[in-house]
């Protein structure tokens, strides 16, 4: 029997008296690619920022790979460097090169040298196609290349899991493509990926399971072809409609 | 239809702007004629100062070289270096006070945050002057202890500066740490960095650049500020330049020292605030 790699127990997220996660049990295998899809304001992001505890939940368990890093022994900073985030808005750190951004937290908390960093650095920069861009700065690039030095600032880390929060919703159309085969690359090699997303294709070609939200609480979930083509219920049916519409 | 007169294309700047649009003769002339206005009261007021003073009295009570030359080699060794001592010394004080008092102000524990808030008003509430008086005067005699003597300068001065300094830094060091986007935070975090190396590598650097206009602008207002310790009991050795200005011009009731103490406190802000500028250019453009 293999623990999940994550698992959401009775989740829940207040903030005062605004219930944004009411009561959210998921669980996430290792290797496993999961979605999360749903309107906004449904406290998907929300969800997601409760794993690494970005978010402090205000109820309820988060197990990483079986443990409960809810409990107050737990150091979330040893916690997080096994747990990647890619966030909408990208957060590189504008005063460092893209290959500054990927090698610091490599030295600062895995404690390599300057050599190792570098050498890794660059190979997760190849990773994501942008080798030639080791020595930009942040302004310097597009935006989709923003966002896939920042999947490599969280690669270079060798993170068991992976967590995306909209990954592409900052993107001009055009650019979405790379990010998305970037992220289907890794999905192929077995990380473990827990993301939130609009993209319906992606979800529905890369995704093992698919969850929707609505309102604070996990309204269907299940594989995409389930999900996806035959809804259940008339909530995910609207909300379906209304983004292929688009 | 061959005979029918072939209409131009029109060109760009044929195209007359609508009645709606147009600007009104009448405004025109106006605006015009009120800079014309401007530039002959302008004039007359040159006019008036260069025909009516007494040119030859002017240079020699101001401009004298002579007395200039008298000034040398003190105006540098003594008074000019006095004042950049003071200046520093009032600097680093400052930015030291100022940083605790950010984080503190900063800080989640209640009784942290009330004291900055009281130091950053109190020492923002009363004048210069009164709390140089204060350090100078009113700690001595409270104290029974006179303050040290550091590199030949007195050292209640600067310490005085420094506190109001802090008062005014301690701000603006917060608003450069809280300028710091929250993902940068979230992004930093994320990564497994503690929240003392997410301030190292993270938010320092970064709030840094924003606070180098407004802390060459202190830099700039402390050396100015240094001028008010003229008026705590100095000695020849301890003059700064605002006070060695005054002490020569009473020999002989000549000007020129002020003029001289004038261009020597230029000759150091306008570099400074020239490369405040280039620093803060140079930073924006590796944003």
């Amino acid at each position: 029997m293999t623990v999940p790699a994550i698992e959401l127990v009775d989740l829940h997220k207040a903030y005062g008296s605004n219930e944004v996660l009411k009561g959210i049990d998921l669980v996430v295998e290792a290797k496993q690619v999961v979605c999360i899809i749903g309107a906004s304001g449904s406290g998907k992001s929300t969800l997601l920022r409760c794993v690494n505890r970005l978010e402090e939940p205000t109820g309820g368990h988060v197990l990483i790979d079986g443990v409960d890093i809810t409990h107050p022994d737990c150091d979330l900073d040893l916690v997080r460097r096994n747990i990647g985030m890619v966030f909408q808005q990208f957060n590189l750190f504008p005063h460092l090169t893209a290959l500054g951004n990927v090698t610091m937290a490599q030295r600062k908390v895995l404690k390599r040298s300057e050599a190792e960093a570098n050498a890794n650095g660059r190979a997760v920069l190849e990773r994501v196609g942008l080798a030639e861009k080791a020595d930009a700065f942040p302004s310097q690039l597009s935006g989709g290349q923003q966002q896939r030095v920042a999947i490599a600032r969280a690669l270079a880390m060798d993170p068991e899991m992976m967590l995306f929060d909209e990954a592409t919703s900052a993107l001009d159309p055009e650019l979405v493509g790379d990010v998305l085969e970037v992220m289907r690359s890794l999905a192929a090699d077995g990380m473990t990926m827990l993301v939130v997303t609009h993209e319906m294709g992606f979800a529905r070609r890369v995704a093992d399971h698919v969850v929707f939200m609505d309102q604070g609480v996990i309204c269907e979930q299940g594989p995409p072809e389930q999900v996806l083509e035959h809804p259940a219920t008339p909530r995910l049916q609207q909300f379906l409609q209304q983004v292929l519409e688009h | 239809m061959s005979d029918q007169p072939v209409a131009e294309a029109p060109q760009l700047g044929d195209v007359s702007v609508p009645e709606l649009y147009r600007s009104g003769r009448a405004k025109q002339r106006r605006s015009q004629r009120n800079r014309i206005i401007s530039y002959v009261v302008g004039i007359a007021v040159v006019a008036t100062v260069v025909l009516a003073g007494d040119w030859g009295k002017i240079q020699r009570l101001y401009f004298s070289p002579g007395r200039a030359k008298d000034l040398f080699p003190e105006i540098l060794t003594i008074a000019t270096k006095n004042t950049l001592l003071y200046t520093a010394g009032a600097f680093i004080g400052g930015v030291s006070i100022g940083l605790v008092m950010a984080v503190m102000k900063m800080s989640p524990i209640r009784p942290y945050r009330w004291f900055a808030t009281a130091y950053i008003e109190v020492f923002r509430g009363l004048p210069a002057l009164l709390t140089i008086f204060i350090v100078g005067y009113g700690v001595p005699t409270a104290f029974g202890t006179q303050f040290p003597t550091i590199i030949g300068v007195g050292t209640a001065g600067p310490i005085a500066l420094a506190l109001v300094a802090g008062a005014y830094l301690a701000e603006t060091l917060r608003a450069g740490v809280e300028g710091v986007p929250r993902g940068q935070l979230e992004a930093a975090r994320s990564l497994g960095l503690s929240q003392a190396q997410t301030m190292r590598t993270v938010v320092v650097p970064q709030a840094f650049r924003l606070v180098i206009p407004p802390l060459t602008n202190e830099l700039v207002l402390l050396l100015k500020d240094t001028a008010l310790l003229s008026q705590l009991g100095t000695t020849a050795a301890t003059v700064e330049l605002t006070k060695f200005g005054k002490d020569q011009f009473q020999i002989d009731f000549n000007g020129t020292p002020f003029i001289a103490a004038g261009v020597m406190y230029l000759i150091i802000t306008i570099p400074l605030t020239r490369l405040a500028a280039a620093l803060e250019r140079k930073l924006k453009a590796s944003r």
